[in-house]
């Protein structure tokens, strides 16, 4: 999404900036790089990014079915009626799960696998690609394919449970079960992004400082704690940061398996977004859960950044 | 994913792709100039029928030299999500499929589309008069007419024939909504599933709520609720309506895992045997067999068809009916051509040949004599002798309401919400608009 964008954006414009004032004599010789390259960045990145978010904002306050321009002004109604509405809750809430078992389940799983493929053994790259594939997948094909191994009739899951003889679950009809059934899929989906992350993070981990723990009795699991993990740590902060705001912005993962269904279960932000402000031709609220979006990911992206990669 | 590239890169990577794709058009347009490209975007998915536009197509470039139509697919639930962005872009469909009611009313009050009235009217209203009146007064607001009729349509039940004899149930038995409830149990308890629902696609499960709307209440209730006048959606025959819905919910008629089925899948269930009955479109005959999983589906002779039961006490009639009204909206920027061709498509010959493969019950008047596919006539003769013809309530109502009557009709038939609540819902959306 566009907006996240803008805030990962933002923040190395400052450090770019002590850089320019660090190396004053040559900004001179610059400037005709400067003026030749910035322009197009720039006017690329206020057309797509800047103009939309700032005509998402004025959306906002009207009541408008995307057709002309909007004329009604509404005030904060939209608002009003998005934080009644008890789907948007429910899709507060499921991206709130998908964050926690991003953070939880997926990066330490995504971590430990990390530990055993960063050797050079045989097999290693194998193991890597294949844990590594399902990122690779675009996230509808991966959707759809999940949608077929969940099909109570036809599908994988059928065919295990009558193997064993039990009544087929129908999980993606099912209100209480739908998410989880997405959240395995968002996990299997993505460790293996995080997993690449750590392989590369692990392999700038300082061997002599392993084999000194080694020297002084270190146990493996004191070796991973007191060493590789702090070694780790900027990589582990930023696989979470990563997490955090691809699990706000899920959205095309979701819709081929269930749309937001059955009764909203398993909505996310952007799939209300899609389902309400879209399908509906209520631009105007649309924009609205757009803004709200917006503001959480913005809040999450500096606050993240200041609080725990201050460092990094 | 977020992917942080650098700007500059980025803008590099644009730029090129700007220039391929900027050869790309002008490769498109040099194959454009040679002939008028009519644009026609539809959502048939039984390769049969697209084969027939396409032979219909082919027949009218042959006669008119320069003219390519070109024929565009979306997918049902795809083309109504696209087609607000899609009208108001260069890429905008020429003629496109529509469902009358308010999302057609909304389309033309915006200036997407163009204004057929003098077209139809001119020569005396030659054009005008090919059609059958009741089509063409679904695509007319006040006295303006928006759409080409092409095809008329009711809701009924399909039944299986053979596991209705299995179950022990007479499709000739079902006159009321009792004997319905009575007709589900027993096939439940025969161990057959009784109805295929596609929850998943949510509007599939919308014309049990709204039939049973109709036949409460009849016509007066549901134009007030339209209205938003007096009691609008709470009046007592449509909580009443909720109320037997959720009492057909609560006997689970519907197949396992129906809440996650879209509507291709459900058509493909009813055909491959795997439930009894189907409330569905006039063309299922067609349709299930296009969906079934072995292509073949249920033989002709084995599908029953009945209509919606009544409902003892109610105020609507047994003869009112449900259906479409379909009909090709044309966008603005359309060609004269667009409207050659629809005229072309739609006149009496071609619906005529349409009709004669179970395809639609005809809107061209004089071509009703085209339908021979017995199902499709029983259709066709129980929307000729109907009472009251109402369009389907997602599209009449309009996007914002519409969708929110398919939530709730979901939401009350699998007991996530009363009937009182679904319909408040559905009169809070009313309000809002």
């Amino acid at each position: 999404m566009t907006d996240a964008t803008a805030a990962m954006n933002a923040v190395p414009a400052t450090a770019s900036r002590k850089n320019v004032r660090y190396k004053s004599p040559t900004v001179r010789g610059r400037l005709p790089v400067l003026i030749l390259f910035l322009p197009p960045a720039l006017l690329l990145f206020t057309v797509f990014v800047i103009l939309p978010m700032g005509e998402a904002a004025w959306y906002s306050l009207y009541r408008w079915n995307g057709y002309g321009t909007p004329t009604q002004f509404v005030g904060l109604r939209n608002f009003e009626v998005l934080f009644n509405n008890a789907a948007f809750s429910r899709a507060l809430i499921n991206n709130g799960i998908i964050i926690l078992v991003s953070v939880i389940l997926q990066i330490p799983l995504a971590l430990w696998l990390a530990m055993m493929l960063a050797h050079r053994i045989a097999g290693v790259v194998a193991f890597r690609l294949i844990f590594f594939l399902p990122y690779v997948l675009a996230d509808v094909a991966a959707g759809l394919i999940w949608r077929f191994v969940y099909d109570g009739d036809y599908g994988l899951v059928a065919a295990v449970a009558g193997f064993f003889g039990v009544a087929t679950p129908y999980v993606l009809a099912d209100r209480s079960l739908a998410i989880y059934a997405v959240l395995a899929v968002i996990i299997w989906k993505y460790f293996g992004f995080h997993m690449m992350l750590f392989i590369a993070g692990l392999q700038a981990v300082d061997r002599s400082v392993l084999e000194a723990a080694e020297i002084d009795g270190a146990t493996g699991w004191q070796k991973f704690r007191y060493v590789t993990l702090p070694l780790l740590g900027s990589t582990v902060r930023l696989s979470i940061f990563f997490a955090v705001i691809g699990s706000l912005q899920l959205f095309d993962l979701v819709m081929p398996l269930t749309g937001g269904g059955p009764s909203n279960s398993t909505q996310t932000m952007v799939t209300f977004l899609y389902t309400y402000g879209v399908t509906r031709m209520q631009v105007g609220l649309g924009s609205a859960v757009g803004v709200v979006l917006f503001v959480i990911c913005v809040t999450l992206a500096f606050g993240y950044k200041r609080i725990f990669m201050r460092h990094d | 994913m977020l992917e942080r590239g650098s700007a500059p890169l980025r803008a590099a990577r644009l730029s090129a792709i700007a220039a391929v794709a900027g050869m790309a058009l002008l490769f498109d347009a040099n194959h454009a100039s040679a002939d008028t490209v009519v644009k026609w975007l539809h959502l048939e998915t039984v390769p049969a029928y697209v084969k027939m536009w396409e032979d219909i197509a082919a027949k009218y470039e042959s006669e008119h030299a320069g003219v390519d139509i070109q024929l565009q697919f979306l997918e049902n639930e795809a083309f109504k999500a696209k087609l607000p962005t899609l009208l108001q872009s260069d890429d905008a469909p020429h003629f496109f499929y529509s469902w009358g009611g308010g999302v057609l009313k909304q389309q033309s009050e915006t200036g997407a589309l163009m204004d057929l009235t003098e077209a139809m009217r001119a020569d005396g209203g030659a054009w005008e008069k090919s059609y059958n009146p009741a089509a063409l007064k679904g695509f007319t607001f006040d006295d303006r007419i928006y759409a080409v009729p092409f095809k008329m349509g009711t809701i009924s039940f399909f039944y299986n024939k053979e596991l209705f004899q299995k179950g022990g149930v007479k499709a000739e038995d079902i006159k009321t909504w009792d004997d319905f409830l009575t007709a589900v149990k027993t096939l439940k308890e025969a161990g057959i599933t009784p109805i295929a629902g596609g929850g998943g696609d949510k509007w599939p499960l919308h014309f049990y709520w709204s039939y049973l709307v109709m036949r409460n209440g009849g016509q007066q209730v549901f134009e007030d609720a339209k209205n938003n006048e007096g009691e609008g959606f709470l009046q007592p025959a449509i909580i009443k309506a909720g109320e037997q819905l959720a009492e057909l919910g609560k006997l689970e008629p519907f197949q396992g895992g129906y809440l996650g089925a879209n509507w291709p899948q459900t058509l493909g269930l009813f055909g491959d045997g795997k439930a009894a009955m189907i409330l569905s479109f006039e063309n299922t005959e067609a349709t299930q067999r296009a969906n079934s999983g072995d292509g073949k589906g249920l033989a002709a002779e084995n599908i029953g068809r009945f209509a919606f039961p009544a409902v003892e006490g109610g105020a609507g009639a047994a003869t009112d009916t449900l259906g479409g009204l379909n009909g090709w909206a044309v966008s603005k920027n359309a060609p004269p051509e667009a409207l050659d061709f629809l005229r072309y498509l739609t006149n009496a010959e071609n619906e005529r040949l349409m009709a004669s493969v179970g395809m639609i019950v005809p809107a061209a008047a004089g071509a009703e004599d085209g339908v021979t596919n017995p199902l499709v006539r029983a259709s066709a003769d129980q929307l000729a002798a109907s009472t009251w013809h109402q369009n389907y309530f997602d599209q009449d109502l309009g996007p914002s309401v519409g969708r929110v009557v398919n939530d709730a009709s979901v939401e009350i038939v699998s007991g996530q919400m009363s009937s009182e609540e679904g319909a408040r819902m559905i009169q809070d959306a009313r309000e809002l608009e």
